[in-house]
């Protein structure tokens, strides 16, 4: 690999990047992350390196596999540039076709075309599609630009020039200055100014200090962060360097899931291709900064997400929080002043670099600047990743990019921030993603997890869930989220099994307020959110399971019958075939029984029926 | 409090770690042969300590590796790590059983993970548990007798967008549903019958 020892080596390795690839006429760019990797993407590359192969086309047409594009839900995706044609749903079988109609002749492969499913119209290229264009994609456009496992396509895009100038043409005090006036807050959930963490830590007394990258993305329902780490791992990287050369640390550590096994080998490709050109190590282009990366792969401990247990894991400890009267830009990771942040706060530092804090603050509200990338899943069409402009209201990112419900059942509600988030409903929809407003309104961003629900989504089910999920995780350190937290859980179980009273409400409001006042971490300051913010908006829902012992969306396994409707059953015997308790029984071509004394209302005989027969009391 | 609760564990784990059991005899062993198993684990975990030796912080990195190529953490591989990195048994103990990422039981041939994250949640993961456990008799976390299939699930694999998701031996299949799970540990039940009468 091209040593990079000046800035002037990576403006000369960038032009003959740049004139090498003048010879393609096409390039097919893949997205080859882990959403349509699940969709058998594998598959689809092999056999386009075998027709490129077969015709003779890899000196013309340049094949680029890349990380997330986003749109995981018509996975595996291709774009051939320079049309940016955007093809859908493509399995190995139509490859075949794509090269010798598409690449050789120009013409369109229309059966992959994207549908658009409110007017029905095909849709040639990804910007025209409705789930693209109202997005803001900032960070999210470079993830179909680069191959993550080339830092040569990074460079390509202008990858470490954000580094140069730093290095020549800033002080360190400079760029703390900028990142304060660019107003950025921590992406990874609590919304903290980076720019004065930076400065604290800068000042903190020291010679030796560390950055660290969370990637401990834990929270139930996000994944920008393997998305940014996976799909452009220079960009993190590069953010990294900005951040250690501004505080003055020559050591970073990068803390990632084990649970995405894609992120953590491309982050060591990317590591081992900027030590190999020299953009980790001694001198960086040239300069008297010196600065390395290590990885380390996390536990699977949710609360490790913490900063302060973040680090004890990092120090091959067990995870568990310590009191912040000290913050950890002070006494942080061997008890050496670190700055920590979250994967997209540090993916968005070199465009600060490169293009001014005022461009950067230009976007977003007044108190949230910028863009967020989230994470847009659960009951509607239109599931993946997006990025908006801070600010977005939420039910334009609900109905104009997710496309609104994905049945007929209407949405009730979103849960943003994961389990220290809440559940808003559908008539706060004209909130903005806005890290105060959401805040106020008893919700988080967090890490931007958005999860829409319907009318078949019971609330107070899903306050069990969460609750079910933070006992779980829990370290068990402080007594408040130890204790408290099962309580919570003791209640709420009451009320979704029939027993519940109506005075444990406001038990649960109690436990709640006392949980969010004395908890040691975040994560037990705010477990009582998803349970405080049903209550808040959901009462009613509430009540009915305790007054009338019934569950409104049907998910309540103890409120609720099965039955068979005579009417619309077809006698077909797949339910009785799928039901692994024998609970069924009937003969083919006769009618069908559910033996209450047997179902234990699993509900997999509803999930196969296809004539929506088995319905529930 | 803290200092109440730490006292509480090391007691707890004084009392149990001499008589863990791990029910290796239960399983059946049929697919492998458990000398060579030991010898080609002991090589393993020279390579794994290497250049890692007296760094007591990098137990959980040690742990990750064990964890991945055997399995599962064994008491003896503890007792070897806590020697070679200087860590106390106690705190090697502590830490393992602490992450949810190691095991110390081993697992099945299959392992079947499903994601209860809240997008799975929503569009159904509960069913898939539900199918799970009533087809191989086993609840998530355990493994079925004749050492075959392991039901684990995970809170979140991070690919939301494909809901609800199941990861079979590392690779993922996407919008699963009762019926899907169902054909695909049956799928896996005829191959393993299969593989059994070639041998």
């Amino acid at each position: 690999m091209t040593k990079i020892n000046t800035v002037n080596d990576l403006e000369n390795l960038r032009n003959k990047i740049l004139e090498d690839r003048e010879k393609f006429r096409a390039t097919l760019v893949i997205c080859g992350g882990t959403g349509c990797q699940a969709s058998r993407a594998g598959g689809v590359i092999d056999e386009i390196k075998k027709e490129l192969d077969n015709h003779g086309l890899n000196e013309s047409v340049c094949l680029r596999t890349t990380g997330c594009h986003g749109f995981c839900e018509q996975g595996p995706l291709i774009v051939i540039e320079p049309d940016n044609l955007f093809y859908c749903h493509v399995t190995p079988d139509d490859v075949h076709e794509i090269i010798t109609k598409t690449i050789l002749n120009n013409e369109i492969v229309e059966r992959l075309l994207y549908t658009d499913p409110v007017s029905g119209n095909l849709i040639k290229t990804e910007s025209e599609i409705p789930f693209y264009k109202a997005q803001d994609r900032q960070i999210l456009t470079q993830n179909r630009q680069v191959d993550p496992c080339s830092i040569e396509d990074y460079i390509a895009i202008g990858g470490y020039t954000a580094l140069g100038k730093t290095l020549f043409e800033m002080s360190p005090e400079s760029v703390v200055q900028e990142i304060m006036d660019s107003e950025l807050r921590g992406r990874g959930g609590g919304g903290f100014p980076t720019g004065l963490k930076w400065a604290e830590c800068r000042e903190a007394p020291g010679d030796e200090k560390y950055v660290i990258c969370n990637a401990d993305e834990g929270d139930p329902g996000a994944y920008m962060d393997r998305c940014v780490l996976e799909g452009n791992p220079h960009l993190v990287l590069e953010g990294m360097l900005i951040g250690a050369w501004a505080i003055g640390a020559s050591q970073g550590h990068i803390y990632v899931r084990n649970e995405y096994p894609l992120a953590v080998d491309n982050i060591r490709v990317a590591v081992q291709q900027a030590r190999e050109s020299g953009l980790l190590g001694d001198g960086i282009l040239g300069s008297k900064f010196s600065f390395d990366v290590e990885i380390s792969r996390g536990g699977g401990a949710f609360v490790c997400g913490e900063s302060t247990a973040l680090m004890a894991s990092l120090e091959g400890k067990v995870g568990e929080p310590k009191p912040k009267d000290v913050h950890t830009v002070i006494d942080g990771l061997w008890h050496k002043p670190t700055t920590l942040n979250n994967v997209e706060t540090w993916a968005n530092v070199p465009a600060i670099m490169k293009n001014g804090s005022s461009a950067f603050a230009a976007k977003g509200s007044k108190g949230s600047k910028g863009t967020k990338i989230l994470a847009l899943t659960g009951c509607i069409k239109n599931t993946g990743l997006v990025e908006v402009e801070m600010g977005t209201p939420i039910k334009n990112i609900v109905f104009d990019i997710g496309g609104g419900a994905n049945n007929e059942k209407p949405v009730k509600a979103v849960q943003t921030g994961g389990p220290s988030g809440g559940c808003l409903p559908v008539e706060k929809f004209d909130l903005p993603v806005d890290f105060d407003e959401l805040y106020d309104a008893g919700s988080m961003i967090g890490s931007g997890g958005m999860v829409v629900m319907d009318e078949e989504t019971c609330m107070v089910d899903v306050a069990k869930y969460f609750l079910t999920f933070l006992q779980d995780e829990s370290c068990g350190k402080c007594v408040p989220c130890r204790i408290g937290v099962s309580r919570m859980l003791e209640i709420v179980t009451d009320i979704t099994e029939g027993r519940g009273k109506l005075e444990q409400i406001n038990l649960l409001e109690e436990l709640g307020d006392t949980l969010s006042h004395t908890a040691l971490c975040g994560l037990g300051k705010t477990a009582a959110n998803p349970v405080l913010s049903t209550l808040r908006y959901f009462r009613e829902e509430y009540e009915i399971h305790i007054e009338e012992k019934k569950c409104p969306a049907g998910v309540c396994q103890e409120l609720i019958t099965y039955a068979i409707d005579p009417e619309s059953c077809t006698f077909c015997g797949l339910c009785k075939k799928a039901c692994p308790h024998n609970a069924i029984t009937g003969e083919k071509k006769q009618a069908h029984e559910i033996d209450l004394g047997l179902c234990i209302k699993c509900g997999i005989c509803r999930s196969e029926c296809k004539f929506e027969s088995i319905i529930i009391n | 409090m803290h200092i109440v609760y730490m006292q509480y564990m090391c007691i707890f784990i004084v009392f149990t770690l001499p008589t863990m059991h791990f029910n290796i005899h239960h399983v059946n062993i049929k697919y492998f042969n458990i000398t060579e198993e030991a010898h080609m684990q002991n090589t393993n975990l020279d390579s794994i300590l290497e250049s890692r030796r007296s760094q007591p912080h990098q137990l959980i990195e040690v742990l990750q590796d064990i964890q991945e190529q055997h399995g599962y953490i064994s008491e003896e591989t503890m007792a070897t790590v806590s020697e070679e990195l200087g860590v106390p048994l106690m705190d090697v103990y502590s830490v393992a059983s602490f992450y949810k990422s190691f095991s110390l039981k081993p697992r099945g041939k299959n392992v079947i993970t499903i994601c209860t994250g809240t997008a799975c949640h929503v569009r159904g993961a509960k069913l898939i548990v539900n199918q799970a456990n009533a087809q191989l008799d086993v609840a998530p976390g355990e493994t079925t007798d004749d050492g075959q299939f392991t039901i684990e699930h995970v809170n979140c694999v991070g690919a939301c967008a494909l809901a609800p998701v199941v990861t079979e031996n590392g690779s993922y299949h996407h919008h699963m549903d009762s019926g899907k799970l169902r054909k695909l540990i049956k799928s896996l039940e005829s191959k393993d019958t299969e593989e059994n009468s070639n041998d």
